[in-house]
């Protein structure tokens, strides 16, 4: 824009702004990479419910493992797996902060289930953010749990088989069989309606743990296009045409009572 | 009822040029620029200002909270 035409502060009116909870600085993330998309939304959450200085989060180990550059709250680092349970212990410490954790798929759905499931069944006051992008993106795009059936990563060369390897692991029908967990919900980052949702579900998650309600777990169908081998455009579509009909979108739990 | 105005911003050194906002403007607001940031990715830039009907759809799908909007008081208000 020409700033000829740029108009004076008082006569503009803020469509979108960069949330303050996010910090002012570029991500090491892909180019296209979902968890960029994560932060941001988490932060506005952050900002929308004017949380920020009493929250917070757990990074994992993974490619978000340095959420703390970016995320403009307090946050802890905790070993492979156990953030669920480093969110537990924060939680029962400080009752009154908003505790989160943010797991990729390797982190939740692997060496993380056990504390996983068992922070769910005690229905811990926590919310857990849970970024499913169908490989491990760290490490160099080896088949997670979360790896469709017929997949190719570099330790599955010739697609995932379900007889030798299993078949991927939907978290939240698995979680939504236990008693405890509030709020269960998957969202998918494939296009602007699924990034709205997906603002909708951290928005109710982090309401409900402000109001007590207990566990609340958002698993977000994230792009990771280095991994998929995909240009940023293509994996937002895998996401959509190859990940969403292997995990079905929707609330599972909502207001502590399975959605049937 | 007058046409609105937006501006958008977007801050280059924060683009990586995943193209997503490209992509889903649904008035080709948006194209990727031929130029490099100090990065050295292609950056989003905005080709057609007025156009814009200030969805944000492209700051909600920008992976890097690149783009920021403005609505701009009318010109013809």
């Amino acid at each position: 824009m020409s700033p000829s035409r740029k108009p004076t502060q008082a006569s503009r009116r803020s469509v979108y702004h960069r949330p303050v909870s996010l910090v002012n600085k570029p991500t090491h993330f892909c180019p296209g990479c979902g968890h960029g998309t994560a932060h941001k939304l988490i932060a506005e959450v952050l900002d929308s419910l004017k949380i920020r200085e009493k929250t917070i989060g757990v990074a994992p180990v993974g490619c978000a493992v340095m959420a703390y550059y970016y995320l403009n709250c307090d946050i802890s680092e905790a070993a492979h797996g156990r953030t669920p349970a480093v969110a537990t212990g924060i939680k029962r410490c400080l009752p009154d902060r908003i505790v989160f954790s943010y797991q990729g798929d390797g982190d939740l759905a692997a060496i993380g289930m056990a504390e996983t499931i068992h922070a769910a069944n005690r229905g811990e006051n926590i919310t857990v953010i849970f970024v499913n992008n169908s490989v491990y993106g760290m490490t160099g795009g080896q088949m997670a749990p979360t790896t469709l059936s017929g997949q190719k990563t570099v330790t599955s060369p010739c697609g995932r088989d379900a007889h030798t390897m299993g078949s991927p692991i939907r978290v939240c029908e698995l979680l939504n069989t236990l008693d405890a967990p509030w709020h269960i919900e998957r969202v998918a980052l494939d296009s602007p309606a699924g990034v709205r949702k997906t603002r909708k579900a951290l928005l109710t998650a982090f309401k409900g743990q402000m109001e007590g309600k207990g566990y609340s777990l958002v698993e977000i169908l994230s792009p990771c296009p280095i991994h998929m081998r995909l240009s940023p455009l293509e994996a937002v579509r895998f996401v959509k045409e190859g990940m969403v009909p292997a995990f079905p979108l929707g609330v599972f739990r909502r207001e502590g009572k399975p959605v049937a | 009822m007058s046409p609105r105005l937006y501006s958008l911003t977007i801050d280059r050194e924060r683009c990586k040029g995943c193209e997503l906002c490209v992509d889903v403007c649904p008035r080709t607001v948006l194209a990727l620029s031929p130029k490099l940031n100090s990065r050295g990715q292609h950056y989003a830039f905005v080709t057609n200002p007025a156009s814009c009907i200030g969805c944000a759809q492209c700051s909600d799908m920008c992976p890097d909270a690149a783009i920021e909007i403005d609505e701009e008081e009318s010109a013809h208000a």
